[in-house]
């Protein structure tokens, strides 16, 4: 999960990390009374899941509290790549010195952590790491001894940090290092990472991504869940406990096992270029299960999708026999009733695929196609969708 | 002959008396896999019925390995206790341990790792996982979850990290069989790589191609591409699923996700094709590519 700016600061402020926690809300009004409680000049911040806030007019500096709400006023109207602006975080304005970029990260290749840092600019990193590769270092952290008080010192002195700034910066990283571990992170990024007048250290801005994996040991961490800003559809879904992504495309995908349903939907946008560029609506895993209740919740989460024009459901027996995939879809259909009202094509193979396909032969749904391989029941949903599309 | 697993495994489940352990230790039993025994510290001393064999339950990997003299373990512990199974194993010297959990906390996995790279690791244990449906060597043994009925024995080695689609694989190309298949499993850090993989079943002389299976995330396709280019002789049929996936979605395993323009799958594809291998657009045309290569050559 990635959390937006003011709830990494949070997780900054729980650590100890230096660095102005600001106010977050939700109305100019409140960015107003905000920015008078802080005080002298502040700046307002977009808060959204995306990159490229302030190219996107999400960040603007106010002097007053009136320009405060105004800048409110204007970045609370904003899209900012597709995702409405909810909340502001108003914070005091800094007075920067010099900007660095300091992160934790997993690093899947070698199998460990990697820390990416440089003094050489802060929010102009991707520019610097292609212009100037030799000013990004880039140090190998292993898993195991993790960041003591000596490996924070060598980071700092590897990164190159200013020897006025040295014995902040190495408090600093171990304190993002306590981030990363204790809040089970995959990324914990500062970036700015400031000097500010008078030698400071500060984390202006803050970006930390956690493992949904390590949830059960931070029960806390829900708090992070917004839930407006979630599809409607995908929060259905997570409250079902189901595997879902909301797509753009027109055909409902049901599989089981992520990479059979990845290939679904690559199999789909495939058939889908014969009829027009009919493409996947989701993805939607229901696991190796595959029983009644399950098929029903997701037949029930992709039908309730207005976009959705036709169903796919590729079920490959393994584990659960295809008679029990049978059984299961039979079962949703009867728990669904009426509110089935979109053509399912569905796709049974594996074990006992005889008997599955005889029990969907008998059912005889008006609803339902079977075709038994996955390349043709692809084809024929992609038809239906683009057939119903134009109808 | 096969790769990591074969008649002469003995194995044991870290978690048999759960819910998972006693379904999959049954299948395993009825797929012909020589189970030894359990492990839970509770049960110690107890013995459980499972698939029509008596299994005794030990109370820690080190004392069943003793008792019995396995050499594998397949684990299926819940997430918050995966690593210190995995240590355990580990301490005890295990030489395959197969980690089939999903949900285990990557920083969880990656202590594992490290303390695989160390020491601590003296009995040089393999890791295959976690998430992942485990090995299988056909007709020999199964350490996982794969159903082994849709599994004949042949010549293809199969690598892959997605269960379903080794299913799907084993199925459509049950006629002509397989040396051993390893799903690797879709967690950000795992212990076997499909270079792992790939190497072991170039030194395989019963495996004469090999079918690899990747998805979004991550750069382990693009390395083993170049590992095959240098090192693997034998034909490899590849595919990648997760063309259609949205950058910053996960999708379903917990390290499919394209992040920024890194680890999409079309970027694994084009690695593959120019280390030679032929990549199919779905996997029936994999299956069917690699059709060609066993009766053509």
């Amino acid at each position: 999960m990635d959390l937006m700016e003011y709830q990494a600061k949070e997780l900054f402020a729980k650590h100890g990390v230096a660095g102005a926690l600001g106010k977050t809300v939700e109305t100019p009004e409140a960015a107003r009374a905000a920015a008078e409680e802080i005080g002298g000049v502040v700046v307002v911040k977009a808060q959204v899941k995306a990159g490229g806030r302030g190219k996107a007019g999400g960040v603007k500096v106010a002097k007053t509290p009136e320009e405060a709400e105004e800048a409110a006023r204007a970045i609370l109207s904003l899209e900012i790549k597709g995702l409405p602006v909810n909340r502001v975080l108003v914070v005091a304005g800094a007075s920067i010195e010099e900007e660095y970029y300091f992160s934790f990260l997993l690093d899947r290749s070698n199998r460990s952590y990697l820390c990416i840092a440089s003094v050489e600019g802060g929010v102009e990193i991707e520019e610097v790491a292609k212009t100037n590769p030799d000013a990004v270092k880039k140090i190998a952290i292993d898993a195991g001894t993790g960041v003591d008080a000596e490996k924070a010192a060598a980071i700092a002195d590897e990164v190159g940090f200013p020897a006025e700034l040295r014995d902040q910066a190495i408090t600093m990283i171990q304190q993002l290092w306590t981030v990363f571990t204790e809040e089970d992170a995959t990324l914990v990024e500062v970036n700015p990472l400031a000097r500010l007048t008078g030698d400071k250290l500060e984390a202006l801005d803050g970006k930390v991504s956690l493992d949904e994996n390590a949830d059960f040991r931070h029960p806390e961490h829900k708090t992070f869940e917004v839930r407006e800003e979630a599809d409607a559809l995908e929060s259905k879904a997570k409250d079902k406990g189901l595997n879902y992504v909301k797509l753009d495309g027109a055909v409902g995908i049901i599989g089981n096992g992520a990479g059979l349903v990845m290939s679904t939907l690559d199999v789909v946008a495939y058939a889908g270029e014969n009829y027009g560029g009919v493409t996947p609506a989701n993805f939607l895993d229901i696991g190796g299960g595959a029983n009644a209740q399950v098929m029903a919740d997701g037949l029930d989460v992709i039908l309730n999708d207005e976009q959705v024009r036709s169903v796919f459901v590729n079920v490959f027996g393994g584990i659960t026999a295809c008679d029990e995939v049978a059984n299961g879809i039979a079962g949703a259909l009867q728990i669904l009733g009426d509110e089935a009202t979109k053509p399912l094509v569905v796709r049974l193979d594996g074990n006992n695929v005889e008997e599955g396909r005889r029990i969907l032969d008998e059912l005889n749904h008006p609803l339902v196609t079977q075709i038994d391989t996955m390349d043709g029941a692809a084809d024929r949903a992609a038809e239906l969708a683009a057939h119903n599309q134009s109808a | 002959m096969s790769i990591f697993l074969n008649k002469d495994s003995k194995i044991i489940v870290q978690g048999m008396t759960g819910g998972m352990g006693v379904k999959h230790t049954t299948l395993m039993v009825q797929a012909g896999s020589t189970i030894v025994g359990g492990v839970n510290a509770r049960k110690a001393g107890t013995t459980v019925e499972l698939g029509g064999k008596e299994l005794p339950v030990f109370g820690n990997v080190k004392e069943a390995m003793a008792e019995t003299g396995a050499d594998v373990s397949v684990v299926f512990v819940p997430p918050a206790f995966t690593k210190d199974a995995c240590i355990e194993a580990i301490d005890a010297g295990i030489g395959l341990l197969v980690v089939i959990t999903e949900g285990v906390p990557v920083q969880d996995t990656a202590e594992v790792w490290s303390y695989l790279q160390g020491p601590g690791n003296h009995g040089d244990t393999r890791m295959i996982g976690p998430n992942c449906p485990g090995i299988i060597t056909p007709e020999e043994s199964l350490a996982g979850i794969t159903p082994h009925t849709i599994a004949g024995k042949g010549p293809i080695g199969l690598v892959s990290k997605s269960g379903t689609l080794t299913y799907q694989m084993l199925y459509e190309l049950k006629d002509f069989g397989f040396s051993t298949a390893i799903g690797i499993g879709g967690d950000p850090i795992v212990g076997t790589t499909h270079i792992d993989a790939l190497e072991a079943f170039e030194k395989d002389p019963e495996t004469t191609a090999i079918v690899m299976i990747g998805e979004i995330g991550g750069d382990a396709e693009e390395r083993a591409a170049a590992y095959i280019k240098e090192h693997v002789t034998k034909p490899v049929v590849g595919y990648v699923a997760g063309f259609t996936a949205p950058e910053g979605k996960t999708m379903g395993h917990a390290g499919a996700i394209v992040s920024g323009s890194s680890g999409t799958a079309q970027a694994k594809k084009e690695a593959l094709e120019a280390a030679g291998v032929k990549v199919g657009k779905t996997p029936s045309e994999t299956a069917a590519l690699m059709r060609d290569i066993l009766q053509n050559g």
